[in-house]
C-alpha cells in the first residue's frame, strides 16, 4: 500500500538524518525529492505544489534548523501536512436516525469497482448487525445485475433487481421492497459513467434526488493518474457525494491521485478496499495511514487486526508470554493467527519499516514459509515446544526427518524463536514505560536500529 | 466521429491548459517551462518523462531558435508522437489469428472484445470467443450478451472451471468449424498477485502450445490509469510476454499519457483505443493524432475564440 512513495520518502529522509545541522538548500534537496516522489505517485501537482510549499517554509524556519534535531522536525512537519492532506480524523457513514431503512448510493467510473464495493459495504453492515438490501442500478453494463446477485449470495445477502425498468425506478422500488422485507438499509449500485457524459451524469442526479440517499458515496479506484482530480470534481459538482471508498489499494497502488481528493473536493476518504474478500473493506484513518506511508507502522492497525482475530484466552496467552517467553506453541498459534488476520505481507506492511523488509524480502516472504514453519514445529514433542531450549543437535535432526524439512531449516527455525524472544524482552520494556502512550521513543530507537531499519 | 474529434472532446481540458499556454504565443520565459512540465504531468506521463521531455525542448529551443510558444508547440507534438513503439502490422488483420487480453480488474478487457467481436464480423471474419474469465461473478454473462450482439459463438465453462481448459476447448472449436478469429477473455488480476499471474501463465502457455494459429497476449490498460501503469504493463510483460497494448476509457478527460510511456519503454504498440461505449468505438491508434490531441491545435483554439 503506497510502498513507492513510503520507500521515496523515507529515502530522502534517511539522507536528512544523517547530517547534524541541515542548511536551506538540504531541505531545498528534500523538497525536491518530495514533490518528485509525490507526482511520481499521482498526487495531483497543484496538490503537490501546495503541499510542498507548506512543508518548506515550515521547515526553512531558524527554529527547525537550529534546532538539536532538525532531520526529525522536518519529518514531523512532514507528517502533519500528509496527515492534514489526509483529512485528519477519520469521518464514518452518517446515518438518519429517523429513518428506515437508510439509503446508501455508489457512484464511480467504469470499472473503479463500485459493485464489488456494494458488497463489501454490505457485509460490512451486516457484520454491525445491520440488514442490508444491495439494489442493483446498473441496467447497462451486461450482466451487472447478475455479477451482483451472485455475490451477494456469497455473503446471504438479498439484491434486488427489475430488468427492464429504469434506474430510477429500480432504486425506488428497492427501497419500497426494503420496508416490506425489513430490511433497515438499502444499497444502491449505480452505472459507471465518465464525468464528461452529459446523461449519465444526469442520471445519477435523478437517482439521488428521487431516492434522497443519507449518503452518497463515490467509489475511486487508486491506480487513478492525474485526471481524476476532474472527475471527482464533477461528480461533486453534480452528485455532492459524500464520502469516498479508495478502491483497489491491494497490490501496489499508489494512491496518489485518491490521496488529492480530500484536498480537492473536501470530501472525505470513509473506506479502503484491499483485497478480494468481502471482509477487505476498511474505515480509513487519515492519522494511521500517513504514519504508514512514512514508515512510522500502523501499530494500531495491528493491534485492532489482533483484537478482531484474537480471543480471550489468546489475550491471556500474550500476557503470559510477555512475562514468560514464548514457546513453541505460541509461535504455532501466531502463525494460525498471522493467517487469520490476513497473510504476512498484510501484517508486515503495518510494521514500522516492514514495506521495506517486505521489499527486501521480495517473492522469499509468502505464506508457504508459515507452512513449512508449522510442519517443523508440529515435529517437535509436547515438551520441546514448551522448552525449545532443550532441542539439541539429536532432536533438529529427529524434527527435520518428522517434518520433511532439512536442519539447517530447524536452525533457521530455532534462531527466530531466539530472536523473537529477545524481541519480546524489549517489547516488554517499552510497553511497561507508560501504558497506552507512544511507546519509549529510545528503545524504539534502538529496537529499529537493531532490526536494521533506522 | 473520428479518433481525432472524440479526442479531441475527452481532452479538452488537457488542451484548455496547454492553450492557454501557448496561445498568447509571446516569447518563452522560465515560467512557461514549469508550466509546460506541469502540463506533461498532468497527461500522466510521469514527473521524470515529463522533465526529460521538457527540458529536451528547452534545448532545442534554445538550439533551433524557437523562441514563440506555436512554434515549440508543434515540435513538441512532432516529439510526442515520437515518444510511441511503431506498429509493424496490425495483429488482428492476420488470418487466422488467436488472441488472449489481460490486464487487472476493471481495466475494459470483456467490452473490448465485444467491440473487436464485432467489427471483425463485420469484415467477414469467422470469430469465435472464449470465456476463460471463470472467476470473476457474472463475467461469462457479461461476454455472453456481447457475443449475442455481436452475433458470434461463445465458448466458455461454468464458473470456478478450468481457464486453461476453456482456451483448449475454443482453440478446439476454431479448429473443427474453422474459425478464423479467436478472442478470449480472460480474468482480470493485479499483477501482484503472484499465484493469480502464474495461473495466467498457465493460460497462455496452453493456449501457445495448443493452437496451430498464430497466439498473441494483449494487455487491456485503462486510460485514467496513473504511474502505476507502468509497473502493471512490467509484471504482466515479464510474465507473459505481451505482443502489444489496447487503451481503454479514453472517452473521459483522462489523457491517458500512462499509455505513451509504457509503449515506449516495453517497446510495444498501441493497437486499437477504446473511445466510448458503443460497439463500433473502438478505433485504430495514431500516435500523431493521439500527441496533436493531447498538445491541442493552437489553429482550432484561435477560430474558437475567434
Amino acid at each position: 500500500m503506497f510502498s513507492s512513495l513510503s520507500e521515496k520518502l523515507q529515502s530522502s529522509f534517511e539522507k536528512l538524518s544523517k547530517k547534524g545541522r541541515l542548511t536551506e538548500e538540504d531541505i531545498n534537496v528534500a523538497m525536491r525529492e518530495i514533490r518528485l516522489a509525490l507526482l511520481e505517485a499521482d498526487v495531483n501537482y497543484k496538490v503537490v505544489k501546495e503541499f510542498v510549499a507548506k512543508c518548506k517554509e515550515e521547515a526553512s524556519t531558524e527554529e527547525v534548523l537550529t534546532s538539536l534535531t532538525p532531520s526529525q522536525n522536518v519529518v514531523k512537519i512532514v507528517l502533519d501536512q500528509l496527515t492534514h492532506l489526509l483529512g485528519d480524523t477519520e469521518q464514518g457513514l452518517v446515518f438518519a436516525q429517523n429513518r428506515i431503512p437508510n439509503v446508501i448510493m455508489l457512484v464511480g467510473l467504469q470499472g473503479s469497482g463500485k459493485t464489488t464495493a456494494a458488497v463489501k459495504l454490505a457485509y460490512l453492515l451486516k457484520k454491525k448487525g445491520r440488514n442490508p438490501l444491495l439494489a442493483a442500478g446498473d441496467i447497462y453494463r451486461p450482466a451487472a445485475a447478475d455479477q451482483l446477485e451472485d455475490l451477494g449470495k456469497e455473503i446471504q445477502i438479498p439484491v434486488f433487481r427489475e430488468d427492464g425498468k429504469d434506474p430510477v425506478e429500480i432504486a425506488q422500488d428497492a427501497i419500497k421492497e426494503a420496508v416490506d422485507t425489513l430490511h433497515d438499509v438499502v444499497i444502491i449500485d449505480t452505472a459507471g459513467r465518465t464525468q464528461i457524459d452529459e446523461a449519465m451524469m444526469q442520471e445519477a442526479a435523478n437517482i439521488k434526488s428521487a431516492t434522497k440517499p443519507d449518503q452518497v458515496l463515490m467509489v475511486v479506484d487508486a491506480m487513478s493518474g492525474q485526471d481524476i482530480v476532474n472527475v471527482v470534481t464533477e461528480f461533486s459538482n453534480r452528485t455532492d457525494f459524500d464520502g469516498v471508498i479508495l478502491s483497489k489499494l491491494d497490490g501496489d497502488a499508489r494512491g496518489g491521485g485518491a490521496l488529492s481528493v480530500r484536498q480537492v473536493t473536501g470530501k472525505p476518504i470513509m473506506f479502503v478496499s484491499t483485497g478480494e474478500k468481502p471482509s477487505s473493506l476498511e474505515p480509513f484513518y487519515p492519522d494511521r495511514m500517513a504514519k504508514r506511508i512514512l514508515g512510522m507502522g500502523d501499530v494500531y492497525g495491528i493491534i485492532e487486526k489482533a483484537q478482531e482475530a484474537a480471543d480471550e484466552q489468546s489475550l491471556e496467552d500474550a500476557e503470559r508470554m510477555l512475562e514468560q517467553g514464548l514457546t513453541m506453541d505460541d509461535m504455532l498459534k501466531q502463525l494460525q493467527q498471522v493467517r487469520k488476520m490476513g497473510g504476512v505481507g498484510k501484517l508486515l506492511g503495518m510494521l514500522p519499516g516492514g514495506a521495506k523488509m517486505l521489499k527486501q524480502a521480495g517473492d522469499k516472504l509468502d505464506d508457504g514459509a508459515l507452512d513449512k514453519i508449522e510442519a517443523i514445529i508440529q515435529s517437535m514433542t509436547a515438551q520441546e515446544r514448551k522448552r525449545p531450549k532443550i532441542i539439541n543437535g539429536m532432536r533438529r535432526k529427529r524434527i527435520a526427518e518428522g517434518s520433511g524439512r532439512t536442519v539447517q531449516e530447524v536452525n533457521q527455525l530455532m534462531k527466530q524463536w531466539g530472536e523473537m524472544n529477545k524481541m519480546m524482552g524489549k517489547f516488554k520494556a517499552m510497553t511497561q514505560g507508560k501504558k497506552g502512550r507512544m511507546p519509549n521513543p529510545a528503545a524504539m530507537k534502538q529496537m529499529m536500529e537493531e532490526m536494521g531499519l533506522k | 466521429m473520428g479518433l481525432r474529434d472524440r479526442l479531441r472532446r475527452g481532452l479538452t481540458k488537457s488542451r484548455e491548459a496547454l492553450n492557454e499556454l501557448f496561445y498568447f504565443g509571446g516569447e518563452v520565459d522560465e515560467d512557461f517551462w514549469e508550466q509546460l512540465e506541469d502540463t506533461l504531468v498532468l497527461s500522466d506521463l510521469g514527473a521524470e518523462v515529463a522533465a526529460r521531455v521538457s527540458d529536451e525542448m528547452r534545448d532545442m529551443a534554445a538550439k533551433e531558435g524557437l523562441t514563440t510558444a506555436s512554434q515549440i508547440k508543434s515540435a513538441l507534438a512532432e516529439r510526442l508522437s515520437l515518444v510511441f513503439t511503431k506498429t509493424a502490422e496490425d495483429i488482428f488483420a492476420e488470418n487466422p489469428v488467436c488472441v488472449l487480453f489481460v490486464g487487472i480488474n476493471g481495466s475494459g478487457k470483456t467490452t473490448t472484445i465485444g467491440k473487436l467481436a464485432a467489427a471483425a464480423k463485420a469484415h467477414g471474419r469467422n470469430v469465435v470467443l472464449g470465456g476463460a474469465d471463470t472467476f470473476r461473478a457474472a463475467a461469462i454473462e457479461q461476454l455472453d450478451v456481447w457475443a449475442e450482439r455481436a452475433g458470434v459463438p461463445l465458448i466458455t465453462r461454468e464458473r470456478g472451471a478450468d481457464p486453461a481448459s476453456v482456451c483448449y476447448d475454443v482453440l478446439d472449436v476454431a479448429e473443427r468449424e474453422g474459425k478464423d478469429f479467436v478472442l478470449i477473455d480472460t480474468a482480470g488480476r493485479l499483477h501482484t498477485s503472484d499465484d493469480l499471474m502464474r495461473e495466467l501463465q498457465k493460460v497462455v502457455s496452453v493456449t501457445r502450445k495448443r493452437a496451430t494459429m498464430p497466439v498473441y497476449v494483449v494487455l487491456v490498460i485503462d486510460a485514467t490509469t496513473g504511474q502505476n501503469g507502468l509497473i502493471q504493463a512490467q509484471e504482466f510483460n515479464r510474465a507473459l510476454d505481451l505482443d502489444g497494448l489496447i487503451l481503454t476509457k479514453l472517452d473521459g478527460s483522462a489523457k491517458g499519457g500512462i499509455a505513451a510511456t509504457i509503449s515506449h519503454d516495453l517497446n510495444l504498440p498501441i493497437l486499437r483505443v477504446g473511445i466510448g461505449e458503443g460497439i463500433s468505438d473502438l478505433e485504430h491508434f495514431d500516435a500523431k493524432d493521439f500527441a496533436d490531441a493531447l498538445v491541442g491545435d493552437l489553429q482550432e483554439q484561435k477560430r474558437e475564440q475567434e
